[in-house]
């Protein structure tokens, strides 16, 4: 149990429509009792579960938009988002909610961890991750 | 008359929206629903389709819309919100429904 490893999350399906987006939270919920390095990565259809203004009301299903924002209180570091699926969708990162995150131990704080980044890059985490686990 | 097509996939996933475009008849009706409704917001890659569609009418389900943080003033000009007594109705206005998927 000493080696910490990369977990990467994929995600890559809109929410509501289907059940991906959901069962992805639902295990990086789960997976974040198990002290390992937590980062998640949206694209394609997946940078729509980032999308904030989220009003389930009408439609009798739970919106689960709030429960990204505590993402960074469950040891999540880093929510990736690549640009170039964003600008396809008619996207920025001002459409997109923030997630903050704080190390309770050293008190060190950062207010946004979604971070978007080009395509390369999402490659190059993509390999680095030593799991990755795709919805 | 025509038909009410009914479209729930997103259009950068599947390409259920461009085909139902494609063959449905003049004078139809394209209701768009759950991921489908992404198809109706402007300035995506995908707008084109409906943009560049004639002689259909175009509709998206509200609480649909809604539910993905859509804001009204993002769609598609000529894209007509209906709530599900809306979605009632077109089905009733038209000659039957097909769904596709």
């Amino acid at each position: 149990m000493s080696d910490v490893k990369k977990f990467m999350y994929l995600n890559r399906r809109a929410p509501y429509g289907t059940i991906y987006a959901w069962e992805s939270l639902e295990v990086v919920l789960i997976g974040a009792a198990f002290d390992q390095e937590v980062s998640l990565v949206f694209i394609d259809d997946g940078v729509y579960q980032l999308v904030k203004g989220s009003d389930t009301s009408e439609s009798n299903m739970k919106n689960f938009t709030p429960t990204y924002r505590t993402l960074g209180d469950y040891g999540v570091r880093h929510m990736y988002v690549d640009k170039a699926s964003l600008e396809a969708r008619g996207l920025s990162q001002d459409d997109l909610i923030q997630v903050a995150w704080e190390d309770w131990e050293t008190e060190e704080e950062v207010d946004n961890i979604v971070e978007v980044v080009e395509s390369a890059q999402v490659t190059e985490l993509l390999g680095e991750s030593d799991v990755v686990f795709s919805f | 008359m025509a038909d009410l097509y009914t479209v729930n996939k997103s259009p950068f996933e599947k390409n259920s929206l461009e085909q139902a475009i494609r063959f449905a008849g003049d004078g139809a009706s394209i209701l768009l629903i759950e991921d489908g409704v992404y198809g109706a917001m402007a300035g995506t890659a995908a707008e084109g389709l409906i943009k560049g569609a004639s002689g259909k009418k175009f509709y998206a389900l509200r609480s649909d819309v809604k539910a993905r943080g859509i804001a009204e003033d993002r769609l598609i000009g000529g894209v007509e919100l209906v709530d599900y007594a809306g979605f009632v109705d077109l089905v009733e206005a038209t000659d039957k429904v097909q769904a596709w998927l």
